[in-house]
């Protein structure tokens, strides 16, 4: 917990000091109509560099023996998240619908354990289902690959 | 006025378009709320760009009927799974669970719906005869008293949101700084952009919404490992109409939790500590206050009304200042600003059939709710019954479809899946979420009246005291600010206040 606190908060510093550079470049000072562009968000950056620092020193402060994340734990999180970046990765070259049909599948049956039988049936109907909520219905256009080019959609 | 224009407003609700999608928002947002991991605010921000097409009242219709839907969804998370679907739904567990395990859910239930109504309903009624007067007050103030109320919003998260101050102030200030990423309009600089094209149309907090709250969610309660053992809802018609003969007993005890409600709620981040507070206070006053976390019917009226009613609340300065009580509203007022309304008191002039439809579409849509809830709710605790390893996958696709709704770009699947993990880091090192969001959409509007302020006075902040509206204002928000360094002391001169100590015997 203690050095899941201190990085996070120097990691929020590095980023205002991050801020607090584009803003100075932008001026931060007065302009002929009114404040320049770098203006607020350096007063933010510096407030936050300052509220950082306090947290960080909180944190190595107040000795929290416990771990940010124990290994049990950690196995879960990891196997929704590589899956979510698979997703999206797969995505933009196949599209949204067959991605969600491979990664509803892929985890179904390896996380939960589904029959085949079960697999197919949502990993075909889910996608179907949104696709026509989302692309009929509400005619709201979601990333499309070569299937779809195929089927002529 | 009061009185026609709210019927001008039922007549715009009552509709069979407007009734039939409060039906939908209703469901659907029960569902998200009975999920864990999809709340109000993510709900709302998934289906935002689904409203784009629609009348601005229906879109709004929609939007908020799926907030009241989740508001009552997460009623039946707590009662009959123990796990609280929204964080103001904890106090609902305590003696919501016991009862349902002691074959009592269905009266459970019944109290926390009934309840969740009768809190919902007088915060309505408030608004009913408040929002036209606060409207009209507030169409006198200038950019200086927006900034001071903007100021106010926000000292309220760091001076009365609990949990480390400072935490909420990053919070705050990370929400701003990712707000005024791209271009800048009174300028027409690019601002943090570095040179990367992506990032010139910044970050939009409807993609902010979902991976913060929907992927970080997630996140969170895969760790924590995810049982559903719930108990069976015992819900019929004979069990509702028994539990609407005990419920009047409570009286004082829904008053009491719709004030409470009431009064927290339309100040930000209300709804956690108004649901405890009503909690702390129905057992200060009871007569058997150690049935308390048991399962005692009261201890579930308390909570539930006081939750609504403050949810409910949050509402009011969305409409009338422009500045959203809670994540949810302030999704709903990014939407305003997306169907090309201006939102703010000028709303209640320019727009009444608007305003007025959503007022009036409150009453509606709760009574819809609150009868859809009754009688559907072994369907919706069914939800929790579909296996972990299909939920997942799907909530997570809804979630991208959502993102990429927005502006039909890749890149926000990816802000996405990042803001997940930012979520799940600040939520395991105790950030709070909903300032960082309420920031993100409230950048641009603040920082144009501190811009505008600053441009009357010539650069001296001092006119954020000068005027008399926003000096009290502002004078409020330094108090909220150094509430924490306050707060110590004062307890040290006067031993700890009654409040505090009632909510800590929890």
């Amino acid at each position: 917990m203690r050095a899941a606190g201190l990085v996070t908060a120097s990691f929020l510093m590095v980023l205002g000091g991050v801020v607090v550079f584009d803003a100075v470049r932008l001026g931060i000072g007065w302009s002929t109509d009114g404040p320049k562009s770098g203006f607020f968000p350096f007063w933010l950056a510096v407030l936050l560099i300052a509220a950082c620092a306090v947290i960080g020193v909180q944190a190595v402060s107040r000795a929290d023996a416990r771990p940010f994340v124990g290994r049990a734990q950690l196995g879960p999180v990891l196997k929704v998240l590589w899956p979510a970046v698979a997703l999206v990765v797969i995505t933009q070259w196949i599209g949204l619908y067959v991605s969600a049909a491979l990664y509803t599948a892929v985890y179904m049956r390896w996380i939960g354990r589904h029959s085949w039988l079960a697999v197919l049936a949502v990993a075909v109907l889910f996608p179907l289902a949104t696709f026509f909520i989302f692309e009929k219905w509400f005619l709201v256009p979601m990333p499309k690959g070569p299937l779809e080019a195929w089927l002529g959609q | 006025m009061g009185i026609e224009n709210l019927f001008l407003g039922f007549q715009i609700a009552i509709t069979p378009y407007n009734l039939f999608v409060a039906v939908i928002g209703i469901a659907l947002g029960t569902i998200i709320g009975v999920l864990p991991g999809l709340g109000g605010a993510n709900g709302v921000a998934i289906l935002l760009p689904l409203t784009f097409t629609m009348p601005p009242t229906s879109a709004i219709i929609l939007l908020t009927s799926l907030y009241w839907g989740a508001l009552f969804g997460g009623a039946i998370t707590s009662i009959l799974f123990n796990i609280p679907g929204e964080p103001w739904s904890v106090a609902t567990t305590f003696d919501g669970y016991p009862l349902a395990r002691q074959g009592q859910g269905g009266q459970a239930l019944t109290a926390a719906f009934t309840s969740s109504f009768v809190g919902a309903l007088f915060s309505i009624v408030l608004i009913t005869f408040f929002a036209p007067l606060l409207a009209e007050i507030a169409l006198k103030f200038g950019p200086p008293e927006f900034f001071a109320i903007q100021l106010l919003t926000f000292s309220s998260f760091v001076g009365l949101g609990g949990g480390n101050p400072l935490k909420s102030l990053v919070s705050i200030l990370l929400g701003f700084i990712l707000s005024a990423v791209g271009l800048d309009i009174v300028t027409g600089q690019l601002r943090m952009t570095f040179g990367f094209v992506d990032l010139m149309k910044g970050f939009d907090f409807i993609v902010a919404v979902i991976g913060l709250f929907g992927i970080g969610e997630i996140l969170i309660s895969v760790e924590e490992g995810l049982s559903f053992r719930g108990v069976r809802t015992g819900m019929n018609l004979r069990v509702v109409l028994d539990t609407w003969r005990i419920l009047p007993r409570y009286a004082r005890t829904f008053v009491r939790g719709a004030f409470i409600g009431f009064w927290m709620g339309f100040k930000p981040g209300g709804a956690t500590p108004a649901s405890f507070m009503s909690y702390a206070f129905a057992k200060r006053f009871s007569r058997n206050p150690e049935r308390f976390g048991r399962g005692e019917l009261e201890g579930v009226v308390a909570p539930e009304t006081a939750a609504h009613a403050a949810g409910v609340a949050a509402m009011l300065p969305m409409i009338t200042l422009g500045i959203p009580g809670s994540p949810t509203a302030a999704v709903m007022l990014g939407g305003l600003i997306i169907w090309g309304l201006q939102p703010g008191p000028l709303l209640f002039k320019e727009k009444p059939e608007f305003v007025w439809g959503l007022i009036a579409s409150m009453y509606t849509g709760n009574i819809i709710g609150v009868l859809m809830v009754l009688a559907f709710v072994p369907l919706f605790a069914a939800i929790l019954r579909i296996p972990f390893a299909i939920l997942t996958p799907v909530i997570v696709v809804v979630c991208a479809i959502g993102s990429y709704a927005v502006h039909n770009n890749m890149i926000d699947i990816w802000y996405m899946v990042i803001f997940g993990v930012v979520g799940y880091v600040f939520k395991k090192l105790d950030y709070p979420l909903a300032p960082l969001v309420l920031a993100l959409v409230l950048g641009d509007l603040a920082e144009n009246a501190l811009r505008q302020s600053l441009i009357m006075s010539q650069g001296s902040l001092a006119i954020f005291i000068a005027r008399p509206i926003s000096g009290v204002i502002t004078a409020v928000a330094i108090l909220f600010f150094a509430l924490p360094v306050l707060t110590p002391w004062w307890r040290r001169l006067r031993g700890v206040p009654a409040v505090r100590r009632a909510t800590r015997e929890i």
